[in-house]
């Protein structure tokens, strides 16, 4: 290289006819917006093959120059290229300035992604895209299962809901692209809508730190955003297909992403996924088939100053449910329950019956900043979210095919942020948001709705703010939030009375119509939230963290209103009117130990949690279908407890050992009990084979093991077969045993061309074909979940 | 360029802080659930004496509020044999539907069961069948044996498993409709 340098300056030299070629042009590459040193900048004489790069304090040195005029080719991957004109007369000093974009634009290799923390000293953690990938043909919640504390609560396997550190649903805020996710996340049969493959990148938040987004995240947030579009001309896809052995199905996705210099860029992502029937290790799962097409786009222009961007996404979501889960009263539960295998196991199909949900959700975005130089950035954003959820049930005329629950939920959401940028050590954010919703339960299924007509209001601001002493980081925030349910419902009369809403609720009270009566429910909540945490950085290998966020939620529609038979759970839920907001209060620590050989990272956490609102069994109520046990929700005071570690060791060379261990404890401080439906403490153990030279060949061979849950609330109840004329205890709450899965993973890199390269990868899943039932799976009382399943997985990126 | 885009920008602050919906003030529509089985009158008829028994329960606040109303109008005679048909209906809609009609035309699909407590000597003979010859049931013939005094339940059950050995246990399916009633045979 240096060689080169030398020959092209004596050629240079000659061809300058001896003038004084001995000078030198230095300077350094400063970012023009935050007058930061810009490294690894590429800097060409043009017309010579003379170069150099920044060094690490950004300055650059070209020596052996002749007195005149010359061009200068500035370049780096986060920028746009720039020509400079240089007089060099002597040794001259020159700075360049450069528009760097790495805040608001990715790069597009991929490779050292530039993860922004979401918050300074909460407990976060990355879905990195890879493993997104990997989970292509699954879910988010099975990617997010990757991380350590958080697990899912699923209805079968396609059914998946995240759990963060015990808690899910209306607990967890799920901002995707920048707009929270409006799609009924209350029910627990009711999965986030989200392609994975739409998803550059996943964070999950363990607390309510992320007050940008929500002051009601009990649980967690978790933050998908898209991949991120490189200003500069280029055009880039992927493709990537995947076959499965169980449910003989799979999945393509393909997206492609055009940008140009100018800063103007379009993108678009498609996904279709096919499964039949799963199977058990010893049977088929009637009825657990998926189709799922999901398409997004966007449009924009991203300059430095500026940015404006218009996206759509729908994921359309047709999922069916093990039909024998489908049950009449608690006599058919204890059959059920006392059953090894479920009732009805039929052959393999492709085809989806009843009972089966059908979901479309759409996402409608202007989204837009403009930056102020050297003083921050303000960004915008109005979205429209339409949730149609439409849940099949076995009618008992099988010629009716209209759904029993037809709800579509409407969301019309603004957002107005300003995030400061001038001061390095600070960081600081402040925004408002407003949202208008309409819900809207067709009466047309001829099925009473659980779920009432309402309009809601929700309007929020917020400020949060991190200050860097050196190694010392504090981090404050405070968020309001105004939530307004206007609500139109009709209750049995005989239930309105019995619940003495008549005389606590009486206002609300419109007329009676045969034995309805309807009511015009309407709550207020004023809700608060703030964080204050602290971080400190011992030496660059070692840093911990401290958080405590305080968090309030407004009761759901489901704690509120539920008056009836939940036909998908086989059980009658009641809500409660007089409920009053969630408020929790969660400290955290975090703990990190870095190195090059060994990665350590524990994060205790305590979550302290007023008005708890949970949901349990409290008697038998008879009908004439039979005994249905009744769920009520209540609210108490909980107390969540736990820690997650997580360990990497590299053994060897190219061996790595990484391991995971998570557990939580949920206590019911009023009652003295243990709360239901708390995760099992588990651990996952994975050891990493890489060869580089072998066309990237990983091999990774991975033990999960979940410990039975021990603590759990005794919600058995009896109830009299006619038959045997015998009473049975329906065992409810035992949770089955601990389970120990052993899954492999290979993968293999080919180059197609020079632009292309196609990954090859093998997955087995359950190797062992182990029979095993989840705690937090709602199936588990009617069938094992799921056996062996080998994945081929083909991913060509052009 | 810069002008338009920072048009764009306060057009969007604005849209997103005055972007509320419209508003409709129609109330929503009743649903009286057509789901639900209200009532459930099983008729028991001594064709010699035309004298009639009638095992009845009714609900008509569906699952929740209060418990259904069962009456029975008197007692069966010992060592007797009656014509029963049972008829169900949904009496939340006007006029009430008669769901046995459905369920005799998918008849495949339902099965009737009579079961007796021990305590009661009674026995139960179907006298419908579906297609495939297996029992339906919704008319039987009741012996009443001796006099006792027990409970016969009445199940109708969704999707059994046909044939069957005559039990709840053996046939599966899902409970549509379950009612005892307190019987006395003098």
């Amino acid at each position: 290289m240096k060689f080169i340098v030398w020959l092209n300056a004596l050629l240079l030299s000659t061809v300058m006819f001896g003038q004084n070629c001995s000078n030198t042009l230095t300077g350094y590459v400063i970012d023009l917006h935050d007058s930061s040193v810009l490294t690894e900048v590429t800097l060409i004489i043009a017309g010579s093959e003379i170069s150099t790069i920044t060094d690490k304090e950004g300055k650059y040195s070209i020596s052996n120059l002749c007195a005149r005029t010359y061009t200068l080719q500035v370049s780096h991957p986060e920028c746009e290229t720039q020509v400079v004109k240089v007089v060099v007369n002597g040794n001259t000093t020159r700075n360049i300035n450069m528009e760097h974009h790495l805040e608001s634009l990715g790069d597009v290799e991929l490779v050292a992604h530039a993860h922004k923390a979401k918050s300074r000293t909460a407990t976060e953690q990355i879905v990195a895209h890879d493993i997104l990938e990997q989970n292509s043909s699954g879910s988010l919640g099975d990617a997010l299962n990757n991380l350590s504390g958080v697990t899912s609560l699923n209805t079968g396997n396609t059914v998946v809901k995240p759990v963060i550190q015990g808690l899910h649903s209306s607990r967890i805020v799920l901002i995707t692209d920048g707009t929270r996710l409006q799609d009924q996340e209350w029910g627990v049969e009711h999965a986030p809508n989200i392609d994975i493959n739409a998803a550059g990148e996943v964070t999950v938040i363990k607390g309510a730190a992320g007050l940008q987004y929500g002051g009601d995240a009990v649980g967690g947030t978790i933050i998908i955003e898209p991949e991120k579009v490189p200003v500069k001309d280029t055009l880039f896809g992927r493709t990537i297909y995947t076959g499965a052995s169980n449910g003989r199905g799979g999945t393509i996705t393909s997206s492609l992403t055009k940008s140009f210099n100018n800063g103007w860029y379009a993108s678009i992502n498609g996904t279709y996924k096919r499964f039949g029937d799963f199977e058990a290790p010893d049977y088929v799962l009637s009825n657990t088939g998926i189709d799922e097409k999901n398409i997004s786009a966007r449009i924009g222009i991203n300059k430095y100053l500026f940015g404006l961007e218009a996206s759509y996404s729908l994921v359309d979501k047709e999922s069916g449910i093990l039909r024998s889960s489908h049950l009449g009263g608690a006599e058919d539960l204890v059959i059920a329950i006392n059953s090894d295998r479920p009732f009805i196991v039929e052959d393999f199909t492709y085809k989806i019956d009843a009972p089966r949900q059908d979901v479309k959700h759409q996402v409608l975005k202007v989204n837009g900043f403009y930056r102020f130089e050297n003083f921050g950035k303000l960004s915008s954003q109005l979205s429209y979210q339409r949730n149609n959820r439409l849940e099949f049930d076995i009618r008992r005329d099988s010629e009716d095919t209209r759904p029993s629950i037809d709800l579509q939920l409407e969301s019309t959401s603004g957002q107005i942020d300003f995030e400061y940028t001038a001061d390095k050590t600070i960081t600081a954010k402040a925004g408002i948001s407003g949202t208008f919703q309409e819900h809207f339960p067709n009466p047309s299924t001829g099925v009473r709705r659980l779920i009432p007509d309402y309009e809601a209001y929700h309007f929020g601001l917020y400020t949060l703010g991190s200050k860097d002493f050196g190694a010392l980081t504090i981090e404050a925030g405070f968020r309001y939030d105004y939530n307004r349910i206007e609500a139109e419902k009709f209750y049995t009369t005989s239930f309105w009375e019995e619940r003495g809403y008549d005389i606590e609720f009486a206002n609300f009270e419109v007329e009676e119509s045969g034995n309805q009566i309807f009511v015009t429910p309407d709550f207020d909540y004023h809700n608060f939230s703030a964080t204050i945490g602290t971080a400190y950085e011992f030496n660059t290998n070692n840093n911990i963290a401290f958080n405590y966020s305080l968090a309030s939620r407004s009761p759901n529609v489901s704690e509120l209103f539920s008056d009836g038979l939940h036909q998908s759970a086989a059980r009658i839920e009641l809500g409660d009117l007089s409920f009053k907001q969630e408020v929790a209060n969660k400290f955290s620590i975090n703990f990190e130990h870095n190195t090059k050989d060994w990665g350590f990272k524990i994060a205790p956490f305590a979550n302290f949690i007023d008005n708890f609102i949970l949901i349990e069994p409290t008697g038998i109520q008879q009908t004439i279908r039979g005994n249905f046990q009744v769920w009520e929700y209540r609210q108490t005071q909980a107390r969540l407890l736990g820690f997650d570690i997580d360990n990497r060791i590299q053994l060897y060379k190219n061996l790595e050992l990484n391991s995971q261990f998570s557990i939580v404890k949920g206590k019911d401080i009023a009652l003295d009990n243990t709360i239901i439906d708390i995760p099992s403490a588990s651990t996952r153990n994975a050891i990493t084979y890489r060869i580089p030279e072998v066309n990237n060949l990983n091999l990774k061979l991975e033990s999960n093991f979940v410990f039975r849950q021990n603590e759990f609330p005794d919600n058995n109840f009896e109830v009299f077969l006619v038959e045997t004329e015998t009473t049975e205890i329906v065992d409810i709450s035992t949770p089955p045993d601990a389970y120990h899965l052993i899954n492999f993973r290979g993968d293999i890199d080919f180059a197609i061309n020079k632009k292309s390269t196609l990954n090859l990868s093998l997955m087995v899943n359950n190797i062992f074909n182990t029979k095993y039932r989840e705690y937090l799976n709602r199936q588990r009382f009617f069938a094992d979940d799921l056996g062996r399943n080998i994945l081929l997985q083909l991913k060509v990126s052009y | 360029m810069k002008n338009l885009t920072k048009h764009l920008v306060i057009a969007l602050t604005t849209l997103s802080l005055f972007s509320c919906g419209d508003d409709d003030d129609s109330t929503p529509d009743i649903i009286n659930e057509e789901e639900v089985i209200t009532t459930l009158i099983a008729t028991f008829t001594d064709p010699a004496t035309s004298e009639t028994i009638t095992l009845q329960s009714q609900d008509l606040d569906g699952d929740t509020g209060d418990a259904p109303v069962v009456t029975v109008s008197g007692s069966f005679s010992a060592d007797t044999t009656y014509e029963g048909t049972v008829q169900f209906l949904n009496e939340t809609e006007s006029p009430a539907e008669d769901i046995t009609e459905e369920v005799e035309e998918e008849d495949d699909e339902h099965q009737v069961f009579y079961t007796f407590s021990s305590d009661l000597d009674g026995s139960i003979t179907y006298t419908s069948f579906d297609g495939d010859g297996n029992p339906l049931g919704t008319t039987a013939d009741l012996d009443a044996g001796d006099a006792s005094m027990g409970t016969l339940t009445i199940t109708l059950r969704h999707e059994p498993t046909k044939p069957n050995d005559g039990t709840l246990a053996d046939a599966g399916g899902e409970t549509d409709i379950q009612v005892s009633f307190p019987v006395t045979i003098e």
